[in-house]
């Protein structure tokens, strides 16, 4: 039954969280840096499971932990979006790199 | 008294501190307290003379510092030398600080002049006084200060500024010699202290070729400070100065400084005939040099000048023929004729407003007393009989003679010739034939200024016969504590001088005063020669053109050296930190995505470092 190995599980997190933190750090529209986040929050997930089912203590606390995950996710996006809206009706954009504020 | 001799360097130097707080207020009252602290000091230089009379050498001393074995001291000696000094010293300078009450009137800097001879002579009292050769050091730095504060005194002239950096920069690279003299001789002897240094001479722990060289090293700080030839082309120009601080320079206190050092060290001096040599060697080429010189020289200061050089000359040569007496005796009536010249040339100068001798001219009529000043000044320094200058320069002749200078002898013989020849070149020009001045109102300068010159003139004549082979040789048995040699001394010599003297006062007369040989019957035959002394031989030509060259090449290397190497590397640095700065800065740009990047390689590095190292550092 488990004829794939953890090792691609763990590859398969890797490039997926690479590829959301290559979006997170380079994309310009905020909508999409949250949807990058979500990758790499996902990318943890996979972790998780996996380890939870070929770890050193296989059991379902890895499993319980995704879900937690999968729930802060959802109010995470809530929330960013949020303050995505609040965002853009003071500023008039959803570029990054248009809020620099912290700057001064 | 004797105990107490330290307090007569210390009322000039009470004067410097009392004028410089006070003196702006003083105003002219500033040449009382000057000439107060001077003559105090000359009364309690004449008690300290007198006490020491009968007594032996007295010497006090404190340890300053100890390194290791070594002991530095301070203190003070009372010898026969030291306390002869002293007095001539504070009398010279009591009479110069009179004189200038009437020269500096109505300067504005009037009371800091005051205040630099009180420095000027304290530091040639310490002098006199010190015990070992470290304190003489520092009070002849003094000296080399207090000189180079006066000359420049007039510090807005050109010249004057130009001569005071010449005066000190010349003297230290004498001061260099006498101050790795000074370190040989404490490496080898262990002790700065006089006594300990004859000691080791005598004994033998000084082997004799240090002698020498420590010796001649020695030699070359009193070349520097007492106008000897290499080193003499400040002695000059230092008459840029006042009128009084040259009296003060060419009689009692800077080049008197260097007679005195070798005068004081003569036991390590004596114990090499090298050295011996080099020094009457040296003495007697300088006299003969700088006499032909002020042959042909028209400022009146620059022709008393070069005849210091000149008279200092013969001191020396009066040392390397091993008779400190003589070259004291010398010095002191030295002090007496040539500071009676100078205060009489300034007192022509004050009133024609010009130091060259072709514009005076007829001022015997104008100014008698001066003149007359003068002329017993000029006498006494031509060595003309009975007179001062005549039996110093005659114990000087005998001294080079019996020692076995034929030579130096001739030499001297014919610089004397010359002496008497350019005083009176410079007396009948003055003094003599038709005024050339445009100063209307010539007249006599005031008593505060006639009255030090009168007393010198007395001394000018009276001076040397405290040294005579007729009547006694008090001096000679003063410094040498009675055991002073009366040899037989060559009478023909006596007469050589005087007649020579005579001639030289003759030539110039015939020149100079009848006029019957005209003036430029030598120099229109040998103008080449005539060139040469005028310029001086070219010595200060000769030194721009060499160690000039060789300073600025030098300066030049190291500016560039600065410029590029150093400053190169300052600017590598700032630019360094400035593009980390700017690379800094650029981070620190509020953009959240570059924050997130940066924190995320920080955190990438620690794991890498962390699976490298295995968890801990």
């Amino acid at each position: 039954m488990s004829s794939v190995p953890l090792s691609a599980y763990l590859v398969l997190a890797l490039i997926l969280f690479c590829i959301g933190l290559y979006g997170a750090l380079t994309k310009r529209n905020i909508v999409v840096v949250l949807i990058c986040i979500e990758l790499m929050l996902n990318a943890v997930n996979i972790n998780l499971v996996a380890f939870a089912k070929y770890g050193a203590h296989p059991g379902i606390t890895g499993q319980v932990f995704a879900l937690f995950t999968i729930a802060v996710a959802a109010a995470e996006a809530a929330v960013g979006l949020a303050v995505l809206i609040a965002l853009y009706r003071n500023r008039k954009t959803v570029h990054i790199d248009e809020i620099d504020s912290m700057k001064h | 008294m004797m105990e107490m001799a330290w307090i007569v360097p210390l009322f000039p130097l009470l004067s410097f501190f009392i004028l410089l707080l006070a003196g702006k207020k003083m105003k002219e009252a500033s040449a009382y307290v000057g000439m107060l602290a001077t003559f105090v000091s000359f009364l309690a230089a004449c008690a300290v003379l007198v006490d020491r009379i009968g007594a032996s050498t007295y010497k006090a001393e404190q340890v300053w510092l100890t390194a290791g074995r070594a002991k530095w001291t301070v203190g003070f000696e009372v010898t026969a030398l030291n306390a002869w000094m002293l007095v001539v010293v504070s009398l010279v300078s009591f009479l110069v600080h009179m004189y200038a009450k009437g020269y500096m009137r109505g300067d504005e800097r009037f009371s800091v002049f005051y205040a630099y001879l009180g420095l000027f002579t304290f530091a040639m009292l310490g002098l006199v006084l010190s015990p070992n050769l470290l304190q003489t050091y520092m009070f002849w730095e003094l000296v080399g200060l207090g000189s180079f504060l006066l000359i420049g005194f007039y510090f807005y002239k050109e010249e004057a500024k130009a001569a005071a950096k010449k005066a000190f920069i010349m003297t230290r690279v004498g001061d260099v010699g006498f101050f790795i003299g000074m370190i040989l001789l404490f490496s080898q002897v262990g002790s700065f202290e006089y006594e300990d240094i004859f000691k080791a001479v005598q004994d033998g722990t000084l082997s004799p070729a240090l002698a020498t060289l420590t010796a001649v090293l020695i030699f070359i700080g009193a070349v520097g400070k007492s106008g000897q030839f290499p080193l003499h082309t400040w002695l000059p120009d230092a008459m840029a100065g006042p009128t009084p601080v040259s009296a003060l320079i060419h009689a009692a206190t800077m080049v008197a400084a260097g007679v005195y050092l070798v005068a004081a060290l003569f036991p390590l001096f004596e114990a090499s005939a090298v050295a011996m040599r080099t020094v009457a060697v040296v003495g007697g080429f300088t006299a003969i040099f700088a006499a032909s010189i002020a042959l042909v020289q028209t400022d009146i200061k620059r022709v008393l000048a070069y005849s210091t050089v000149s008279q200092l000359g013969y001191m020396m040569l009066a040392l390397g023929s091993g008779s400190d007496v003589a070259a004291i005796f010398h010095l002191t009536t030295h002090a007496f004729f040539k500071a009676l010249l100078f205060l009489a040339a300034g007192s022509v100068i004050h009133a024609v407003g010009t130091q060259d001798i072709e514009k005076m001219g007829g001022l015997w009529r104008k100014m008698p007393l001066t003149a007359a000043m003068f002329l017993v000044g000029a006498l006494a320094i031509s060595g003309v009989p009975f007179l001062s200058g005549f039996f110093s320069k005659d114990e000087i002749l005998v001294a080079a003679w019996t020692y076995g200078y034929g030579g130096l002898f001739w030499i001297a013989v014919a610089a004397s010739f010359f002496t008497a020849f350019y005083m009176f070149r410079l007396f009948f020009l003055v003094f003599g034939g038709k005024e050339r001045h445009d100063v209307k109102d010539v007249h006599e300068s005031p008593a505060v200024m006639m009255l030090p010159m009168l007393v010198l003139a007395v001394l000018a004549v009276v001076s040397g016969y405290i040294h005579t082979p007729w009547f006694g040789t008090f001096l000679g048995d003063w410094l040498t504590d009675g055991g002073y040699a009366h040899e037989a001394t060559p009478v023909w010599i006596m007469i050589v001088a005087a007649i020579v003297s005579m001639l030289g006062i003759f030539l110039a007369w015939l020149m100079y005063g009848k006029r019957s040989l005209a003036r430029d019957w030598l120099s229109s035959r040998v103008p080449f020669m005539y060139s040469m002394l005028w310029n001086k031989y070219y010595i200060d030509e000769f030194y721009a053109w060499t160690v000039g060259c060789a300073v600025n090449a030098i300066s030049r290397l190291c500016y560039y050296a600065d410029r590029f190497v150093i400053e190169g590397i300052a600017s590598l640095i700032a630019a360094a930190v400035n593009t980390a700065a700017s690379f800094g800065a650029r981070v620190q740009n509020g953009q959240v995505q570059t924050y997130g990047a940066v924190a995320f390689i920080g955190l990438a590095l620690l794991v890498v470092i962390l699976a490298f190292t295995g968890g801990y550092l």
